[in-house]
């Protein structure tokens, strides 16, 4: 697969009346690849991951997903990605099924596409027993499937993930790894950011880390780690962000 | 299909909220079943029961039996004679033990007073025709009577009370001088027949309330209170939809929204479809149960209007305000808390103001020019053209004109915030 999925140029942004949070910042994401991005709290992932899906408007710079500006056709860019935010990102009070057809219809998907894809999806992910029971009763584990299940329907070609597996036991999480990972072999680039690193270094082939506005590391974890000489992600992270805290 | 979808969500999700049906249903109806009970008991009061009223007679004239007399027989009132050395202590105490919310105390000197009165006009009289009569001074010094009442009563129940006594006093006036007139004139007293003929009251009046169709309408605390709660109720949808926004917007599911390629706008506008048909309902609801539950509870019926699609008109437009009005709230607000308390409050203040919960034609003047901004009032002179005044569409035009007009600029304010805040 060749391209990129994500090309940032010369990004400076900065909330209001807040110090400068990126200047001039450069990234480039292939197409195909699964992405992690990292940083302490505070560092800037979710403002970046924002600035890429749109929830937040920038004046200098450029953003590219997919060949498209994200500052100029922002409709049609959304066609091409989808979204697993970290909170709960769906009504509570309907079913897995009746989100699916709301949010199916929502990323332009016909009555027979969501069909489809709701079905296939809730198979895959163990939710069809629970498909027509309001999300309000499910556990952690299952509302976060549900959560995911929503931000692939429209089959996108890029996946943007703010800590998919929070808060869930061992086994789903591997289950939703598992599907990640399969997502990606079809051609899915994935971006994703997390804080449980073992986690990431299962899933991710390229990683940056981001410290105060800044990727202070970009490259394969393989790469990373020997050229830091580190054992691990986590050592890897915490020799280049420090140990003191970063989100006083 | 977008706004389908969007509008079956919207209607799931308003089903599955209980508390949010109560507020919007179970409410306004409760609501509109006490307040015309409670009123028409009131009207009861005013119009059809007659006022207790206790009487303590000082007099041991004949006058002020003859007042009593005429204050029975004027229909008014329910009398109740205490002792005649009870002074206005035990008067009070008696009011207050059978809750009798007027009594008089008449002067011992009433008789006396009357008949001088009664004398010296016939003099005048007299004296005008050429004729020479008594020149009987005149003591006004002393009331007849005094008026006791409890202090809770409206202001206009205690004016007819003190019209009914004044009216009773001129009855016993009146034939007092007719009597001094025959005599001085005649030399003998008024025969009854005469008297009576003479001061026989022929007043007959014809009530005619205004209608635009010429037909009878139908004026009662019904055809009052129905319409009036039913617009308080459709206005009470903000407590729902206002909450609906602002959940929206501060729950996850908006940030996800922000990102698929759909507007926002579809959003707002399956919102105002869903609560636009919540309006209806409500009206239906309540419409119904002025129809057929009303009389069950000895209340009167509600009677529709001949017109039903100018009704229909009139309950679309009204509820779309309500709903441009919520919408704008739920725009603006940013916590549910902020959303319910100004959505609530300011839905009774625009009610009050409007001539929902006090008449119109008792505001001061300068409440009357801050009425014409309440779209409540607007939808109260719609539909009072409708129920009471038997007015077709042509009638409330100018009503539906203003309504429409609020509707669009409240539209246009959220849209533009909106926009500001860049959601669409």
């Amino acid at each position: 697969m060749q391209g990129l999925a994500i090309k940032i140029e010369h990004l400076s942004f900065h909330y209001k009346d807040q110090t400068q949070l990126f200047s001039d910042l450069n990234l480039s994401i292939d197409k195909g690849e699964r992405f992690g991005l990292f940083g302490p709290n505070g560092a800037g992932k979710t403002t970046l991951m924002s600035l890429m899906t749109g929830l937040i408007s920038f004046t200098e710079g450029n953003i590219q997903l997919l060949d498209h500006s994200i500052k100029t056709k922002n409709k049609q860019v959304n066609k091409l990605f989808g979204f697993v935010p970290q909170d709960f990102s769906f009504y509570e009070e309907l079913t897995p099924l009746e989100n699916l057809e709301f949010f199916g219809a929502w990323s332009d998907l016909n009555k027979q596409e969501i069909i489809k894809r709701s079905t296939e999806l809730f198979e895959i992910l163990n939710l069809t027993s629970v498909k027509n029971k309001q999300v309000r009763k499910f556990s952690g584990g299952m509302k976060r499937k549900v959560n995911l299940a929503i931000g692939v329907i429209h089959q996108p070609q890029l996946l943007f993930l703010d800590e998919p597996t929070v808060g869930v036991d061992v086994q789903t999480r591997q289950e939703i790894i598992n599907y990640l990972e399969k997502l990606n072999e079809t051609g899915t680039t994935l971006i994703y950011t997390s804080h449980q690193l073992n986690e990431a270094e299962e899933l991710c082939n390229k990683i940056a880390l981001i410290d105060e506005g800044k990727i202070i590391a970009f490259d394969t974890l393989d790469n990373l780690l020997v050229k830091y000489n580190k054992e691990n992600l986590e050592a890897l992270f915490v020799d280049l962000t420090g140990k003191t805290y970063k989100d006083q | 299909m977008k706004l389908f979808a969007t509008i079956l969500k919207d209607v799931r999700i308003l089903l599955r909220d209980k508390m949010g049906l109560i507020l919007m249903f179970a409410m306004p109806v409760l609501l509109v079943i006490i307040v015309t009970d409670i009123q028409s008991s009131t009207f009861d009061v005013v119009g059809k029961n007659k006022i207790d009223l206790l009487i303590c007679n000082k007099d041991t004239g004949t006058l002020s039996k003859e007042l009593i007399h005429a204050l029975d027989t004027a229909g008014m009132f329910n009398l109740s004679v205490i002792q005649q050395n009870a002074n206005d202590k035990q008067l009070a105490d008696e009011m207050h033990a059978k809750d009798i919310i007027a009594g008089i105390i008449i002067n011992s000197s009433f008789s006396k007073q009357i008949a001088a009165k009664a004398k010296a006009t016939a003099s005048k009289a007299l004296s005008s025709f050429g004729l020479e009569g008594d020149t009987a001074s005149l003591d006004q010094r002393t009331a007849y009577f005094d008026l006791y009442y409890n202090p809770v009563i409206q202001q206009s129940l205690k004016f007819s009370i003190k019209g009914a006594l004044t009216s009773a006093v001129q009855i016993v006036q009146s034939k007092e001088t007719l009597k001094d007139l025959y005599f001085s004139i005649n030399g003998k007293p008024l025969p009854d027949s005469l008297q009576q003929q003479l001061l026989e009251n022929n007043t007959s009046i014809k009530e005619i309330p205004l209608s635009s169709n010429n037909e009878n309408v139908i004026l009662n605390v019904t055809q009052h209170n129905v319409p009036a709660w039913t617009i308080f109720a459709m206005f009470f949808v903000i407590m729902s939809l206002a909450g609906s926004i602002v959940r929206e917007k501060l729950s996850g599911s908006f940030i996800r929204l922000k990102t698929l390629p759909t507007n926002y706008f579809i959003a707002l506008l399956s919102k105002q479809v869903t609560y636009l048909k919540v309006t209806f309902l409500q009206a239906i609801l309540i419409f119904a149960i002025g129809i057929f539950i009303f009389p069950m509870m000895g209340l009167p019926a509600l009677h529709l209007p001949h017109n039903i699609f100018a009704l229909i008109i009139v309950t679309l437009v009204c509820g779309w305000c309500a709903v441009s009005y919520a919408m704008c709230v739920g725009v603006f607000a940013h916590t549910l808390e902020q959303a319910n308390a100004f959505g609530a409050v300011s839905v009774v203040i625009l009610s009050i103001i409007g001539g929902l919960m006090i008449p119109s034609f008792i505001m001061p003047d300068s409440f009357r020019s801050l009425m014409m901004l309440s779209p409540l009032h607007w939808c109260l002179q719609a539909y009072y053209g409708l129920f009471l005044e038997g007015g077709g569409l042509k009638d409330v035009g100018t009503n539906i004109l203003s309504l429409l007009l609020i509707t669009v600029l409240l539209q246009a304010i959220a849209l533009l915030e909106l926009k500001r805040k860049k959601l669409i």
